[in-house]
């Protein structure tokens, strides 16, 4: 195992984060005070409670997530793609190392990078209503696991991605879709009964549920189901990864 | 002393069916400048390419100091430094942070003396904590040489390093690899510029097609090179070379109006005034006279030519 060359790739990147830091610290604080204002102040007002947690505080772990979602995802597969479309990425694969390597490196990275974004809107929501954890190393656990998890599908989706809008087409088609509509701003329970069968073959669903259930001691479904939900996540990541490793596909002619 | 690098039925197949490599075979022995000359799209990058691990090789082997790159790769690529012939680099990363970069993906200690003796060599020590789009195109080439060499290669891949770089610039890379050379760096470098083979390698490859045509010493080529031909066009054309002019090396063309000469300009006596003196007694009316050398881009073209055909 090359781990200087995994170590060499995780700093070069977090290099690139610390360069723009301020704006990686800046934007998520600015877009959760927006969030809060909007659902927070506007809807809060008129929904106030959901299953007797106030609306304000219910809609942070959704909020967290969100975020740490897109940015995983974003920040993976910019952080691969950006090699191929220079042609940098003649250099990772002429050097002695082999996949894993260069998947552990950039996506460390990139869930470094948004588990740090994470806890800043953790720390900006805890400004704006009072936070209680109830499971905080469950609550950590399973923000590390969606960190990682969605990052391993960034870099796929970087591996795959032909152009910048092709980068852009997953995150904004299917991913925001799936998170908006997965519980970020509501509980499943108070959907119509159809939506509520519908809404259990979205994946995010158990992501944010486990999620909350660290918060709150409370989820829409049992987090045991969520936990097997985040590991089959990871598992078909990585399935994907481990055979775009063995073939080279997209990568290596 | 075995090969530091061998290459044995290197084929390259793309997936549309392009054979960009039809069976490669070569030995490269250390420490010596290997010049591949070839025109566009002949398979000289592929060639690097598969050594290097940035394609895969359709069949055949290529064996870096006694390590496959395909079953043993780390230990090859190891010894492997890569100049790509495109500028790739970061355009908003520092020079240093770039040559570091390289070091540690080739699992090396950090060792900021090494990088800082490399930069100074390479004329960048000025400018290492410059951005890469703040640089120059010939600064860009240096710093790509920078990273290859940054982990210590003992086999070092120049692909088209002059490329685009102005004389002057063209000759500081040739002290360059002169340098490396001394240092015991075997090099293998593509090149358009046959004055780049002859200037700076110890043997000359022409690659055309996916093979490899010719490989052979310079001294040798360059020998072949110095045969120069001596054009005497004659007044009265004539039926055949006279008895009297049998000694020398002489050929009839153009219907019997010229005379062509064939000598060895490296040789003490090139025979021309004797031949002059000989072409007098023989009571022959010349009308001009010239000389003609053929040149190594003439043989590459010749030997491309054949390919062809």
């Amino acid at each position: 195992m090359n781990f200087a060359a995994v170590f060499a790739i995780y700093r070069y990147e977090m290099m690139r984060f610390f360069r723009t830091l301020l704006q990686s610290f800046i934007s998520p604080v600015i877009s959760t005070s927006l969030y809060f204002v909007v659902f927070g102040t506007a809807i809060g007002s008129r929904i106030q409670e959901v299953d007797g947690i106030s609306y304000g505080a219910f809609i942070v772990p959704g909020l967290i997530m969100l975020s740490v979602i897109m940015q995983s995802i974003s920040n993976a597969s910019f952080a691969i793609y950006f090699p191929k479309f220079i042609g940098t990425i003649y250099e990772l694969l002429s050097a002695p190392v082999n996949f894993l390597e260069i998947v552990l490196g950039y996506v460390g990275a990139a869930a470094t990078k948004s588990l740090f974004i994470g806890l800043v809107i953790l720390g900006t929501a805890s400004i704006f209503v009072d936070l209680q954890i109830a499971h905080p190393f469950a609550m950590i656990a399973f923000l590390v696991l969606t960190c990682v998890s969605f990052a391993l599908m960034g870099f796929i989706i970087g591996i795959w991605a032909g152009n910048f809008e092709q980068l852009q087409l997953v995150p904004l088609l299917i991913v925001t879709p799936l998170v908006f509509l997965g519980g970020s701003f509501y509980s499943i329970s108070m959907l119509p009964p159809v939506w509520q069968t519908i809404t259990m073959f979205n994946p995010v669903v158990y992501l944010i549920s486990g999620f909350r259930w660290a918060f709150f001691d409370m989820a829409d479904v049992p987090i045991g189901m969520s936990l097997l939900a985040i590991a089959a996540f990871t598992g078909l990541c990585m399935a994907i990864v481990w055979w775009i490793f063995r073939t080279g596909w997209r990568i290596r002619a | 002393m075995a090969p530091i690098l061998r290459i044995n039925d290197l084929r390259k197949t793309y997936k549309g069916g392009f054979e960009a490599l039809k069976g490669v075979t070569l030995d490269i022995e250390e420490g010596e400048i290997l010049a591949l000359l070839g025109p566009n799209g002949a398979g000289k990058t592929t060639l690097i390419s598969t050594i290097c691990g940035i394609t895969v090789p359709t069949s055949g082997t290529a064996v870096v100091a006694g390590h496959d790159t395909v079953i043993d790769y780390r230990k090859a690529r190891d010894l492997i430094g890569l100049v790509p012939q495109e500028i790739n680099l970061e355009p908003f990363e520092t020079v240093w942070n770039t040559v570091r970069l390289t070091r540690g993906l080739f699992g090396k200690r950090r060792d900021d003396a090494l990088l800082e003796k490399i930069l100074r060599r390479l004329s960048l020590w000025d400018k290492k904590s410059s951005r890469i789009k703040e640089l120059s195109g010939g600064m860009k080439r240096r710093v790509l040489i920078a990273k290859a060499l940054s982990h210590e290669p003992r086999v070092l891949f120049l692909d088209e390093p002059t490329a685009g770089v102005d004389v002057e610039l063209r000759k500081d890379m040739w002290e360059i690899v002169a340098d490396l050379k001394a240092d015991g760096v075997t090099i293998i470098l593509t090149t358009h510029y046959i004055e780049e083979a002859e200037a700076i390698s110890d043997r000359v490859g022409v690659i055309d097609d996916g093979q490899l045509l010719l490989l052979e010493e310079k001294e040798h080529l360059m020998a072949r090179m110095g045969k120069k031909h001596l054009h005497i066009d004659l007044r009265e054309p004539l039926s055949a070379i006279p008895p009297g002019l049998s000694d020398h090396d002489l050929r009839l063309e153009d219907d019997g109006c010229t005379l062509i000469y064939t000598y060895d300009t490296k040789k003490d006596r090139t025979g021309i005034t004797t031949l002059l003196s000989a072409l007098a007694a023989e009571g022959i009316i010349l009308r001009d006279l010239s000389t003609r050398q053929s040149s190594l881009e003439e043989i590459f073209v010749g030997l491309v030519k054949e390919g062809a055909a």
